[in-house]
């Protein structure tokens, strides 16, 4: 298994920023997400967060609601995520879940932090859990030796840094933009500001996502951040394919252009 | 001092009259229900707006204007009118209405919706955007922001767009943009989804105008005192009419807001039961309901730890009624601890038992009531055989049925 300590010192050496990929577990299809995700990877993605599907997912945007929304009807359910999450490790990437927290509220808090380690599982991502509810989550995390990772972003006071900054373990996700999840144009110009400050709390790495989606993006980024996170333009490369073999070959080539980007 | 010029708000019928432990403790619990599950990246919003408030609701300026807002624009104090023929129906007990049907634009939503235009212009905010249901808070919202000058996009599900069009004329008409949400189940929770979608991105200039009693602190607490009104006008209105207060209020549960505006003045009345009447749909059993109290468990949803139609997963079941605004597998908070602490009690009411109650009352008094409100109705025809006719009923009233036309033409084939 691949720590998130590993991924970041192994970047740090070769004087780069980590490559971070996302997909839902479920999305194209249960086996399709394995293989995407194991392609993303071949082709240089260090880290690999495995979204869980959730029925109201108020941060993210069009292209990520779509695939989640496939995911849903594909009857996608936690025991797949963990089997997704499983399927990826063996690729020797760091695998994540991001996930909203009601589904592991329902699923039990302890129950789900030792399930996703012994499927090989290296933490979470938790975007609407707030320091202030985090307790449990915390506990419980530390008890099944899972990483925590937490959301700072452009709006986010320095007390409020601070208080995140604190419960992450594994690095922090510094949101680049003040918006949902999607590609854009343009990578935020508050997210360079934002690491800055971020780095004034903790020795921790910091990761920058949201608007993410091409090489010259990830250079841009990687040129002050310990790692780039991409997720709705691999998305978009699977829904935009007329079939799983050219889906694949297109992410593995996004995939590619990422991982040159961020050795730039 | 005039009638007219005598103040009917004051600081503590704002604020609350501080019984039963019912204010959240700063970080917006209701024993465990409420709180914030919320992006980070809104943290700061919500902090701004729960500190604007704080102030607001000690500023006798801001007092004043709200004040004024509600006698002159919004039509308050809203009258009681008691029904004999109607309760005639239920066991001969007395059932009065609290009429929110005759304020501005229909329904009690723009109670809270003028106070919030005013806590926008407050905050220096120029856009408000608002989620909407049957439409009346967005009718309400457009209506404030036509008021205060203030740019206005309501988000509507498809389905509810569809339903309830008459209302998505209204809010254009007003000036809002209507933005139809298609995806999810097409209703108010999407909606809601969709809102804050647009207000994390936008969050500088624009205020999240929240309609009912849920979603993340500071919006549970700030909607209920500024619907508070109904119970505090009401309480004093029912004694000086009966002499005393009623054994039971009636109020229709969706969100919650109509039925915590109307509850909350008589909570430290431990004698008056409360009676909160959720949309039972098709039936608890056909699974097509909005039972979120009598039927959910506890979990999150749009940012509130509070009761919700979920699977065993944590994923949010779809819900039914045949009224939009009931059309919610949520609740607000408050709504889920006065549940738990036994203070009030929440039922269910068909779609059938609405529309019964729904005609009965236009036939027997000449009012034709929101479907919404024909849950409280139908919940208090009920009541009255189980309490005999000795008891007095307070209903909420909480909107009129105008908009409900086509849904009555298509159901009573008119």
């Amino acid at each position: 298994m691949t720590t998130l300590q590993t991924v970041f010192s192994k970047a740090r050496a070769e004087n780069r920023a980590a490559l971070v990929g996302y997909l839902p577990a479920g999305f194209p299809t249960k086996e399709g997400a394995v293989a995407a995700a194991t392609a993303m990877v071949e082709a240089g993605c260090d880290v690999i967060e495995i979204g869980l599907p959730y029925s109201d997912p108020l941060m993210d945007g069009p292209t990520i609601q779509d695939a989640v929304h496939r995911s849903l009807t594909n009857g996608t359910r936690i025991a797949d995520v963990m089997r997704t999450v499983e399927g990826v490790a063996k690729s020797g990437a760091a695998t994540l879940v991001m996930t909203y927290w009601n589904p592991i509220d329902q699923y039990g808090a302890g129950r789900f932090a030792r399930d996703l380690a012994n499927a090989g599982g290296v933490g979470t991502i938790t975007p609407d859990l707030t320091p202030e509810e985090s307790g449990t989550w915390l506990q419980e995390s530390k008890d099944a030796g899972i990483d925590t990772v937490f959301l700072v972003a452009p709006s986010s006071t320095e007390d409020r840094i601070g208080k995140v900054a604190k419960i992450c373990t594994g690095f922090v996700y510094a949101a680049s933009l003040m918006g949902v999840t999607g590609a854009r144009e343009s990578v935020g110009s508050a997210a360079e500001g934002l690491v800055g400050r971020t780095r004034r709390h903790t020795s921790l790495p910091v990761c920058v996502g949201l608007g993410v989606g091409t090489g010259k993006q990830a250079a841009e980024v990687a040129a002050y951040a310990d790692g780039v996170i991409v997720g709705s333009a691999f998305i978009r490369r699977l829904l935009d394919a007329p079939d799983e073999a050219s889906g694949l070959a297109s992410v593995r080539e996004l995939a590619a252009e990422l991982a040159a980007g961020v050795r730039r | 001092m005039s009638p007219t010029e005598a103040p009917i708000l004051t600081a503590a019928d704002l604020a609350g009259n501080g019984v039963y432990g019912d204010d959240p403790d700063g970080h917006g619990k209701f024993g465990v229900f409420g709180g914030r599950f919320v992006p980070e990246a809104l943290i700061p919003a919500l902090d701004q707006v729960a500190v604007e408030y704080e102030k607001a609701k000690n500023d006798e300026e801001f007092l004043r204007e709200f004040d004024h807002l509600l006698r002159t624009y919004a039509g308050r104090p809203t009258t009681l009118t008691e029904v004999p023929r109607f309760a005639a129906h239920a066991g001969g007990a007395r059932i009065v209405l609290k009429r929110e049907d005759l304020t501005h634009t229909g329904a009690h939503k723009i109670n809270n919706v003028l106070g919030q235009a005013l806590l926008t212009r407050r905050l220096g905010k120029t856009r408000v955007i608002a989620e909407t249901g049957a439409g009346q808070h967005g009718v309400a919202t457009a209506t404030a922001a036509a008021l205060l000058g203030l740019e206005c996009v309501i988000y509507m599900g498809a389905v509810d767009c569809e339903r309830q069009a008459l209302n998505v004329a209204r809010m254009k008409l007003l000036g809002a943009t209507v933005v139809p949400v298609t995806n999810g189940s097409q209703t108010l929770k999407d909606a809601i989804n969709e809102a804050f979608r647009d207000w994390v991105t936008n969050v500088d200039r624009t205020h999240y105008l929240f309609g009912t009693v849920a979603g993340p602190h500071p919006f549970p607490e700030i909607v209920r005192d500024f619907a508070r009104i109904i119970g505090v006008e009401a309480r004093r209105q029912m004694i000086e009419l009966t002499g005393r207060l009623p054994d039971a209020v009636a109020a229709a549960v969706g969100g919650g807001s109509n039925a915590i505006g109307i509850f909350h003045a008589f909570i430290g009345d431990e004698e008056v039961r409360l009676h909160g009447y959720e949309a039972a749909g098709r039936g608890l059993e056909s699974g097509e309901h909005a039972l979120t109290l009598t039927a959910g468990t506890i979990g999150v949803l749009h940012g509130s730890r509070t009761y919700v139609l979920q699977d065993d997963e944590g994923q949010t079941i779809e819900s039914h009624s045949i009224s939009a605004g009931l059309d919610y597998p949520g609740v607000g908070p408050e709504h889920a601890w006065l549940k738990d602490s036994g203070r009030a009690t929440y039922h269910g009411v068909t779609d059938d038992e609405a529309m019964e109650a729904f005609a009965l009352l236009a036939r027997t008094e000449g009012i034709i009531p929101a479907i919404e409100s024909s849950h409280a109705l139908a919940g208090a025809l009920k009541l009255g055989r189980e309490l005999g006719p000795e008891a007095t009923i307070l209903v909420n009233l909480s909107g009129r049925g105008d908009k409900d036309m086509g849904t009555a033409m298509k159901y009573f084939n008119l």
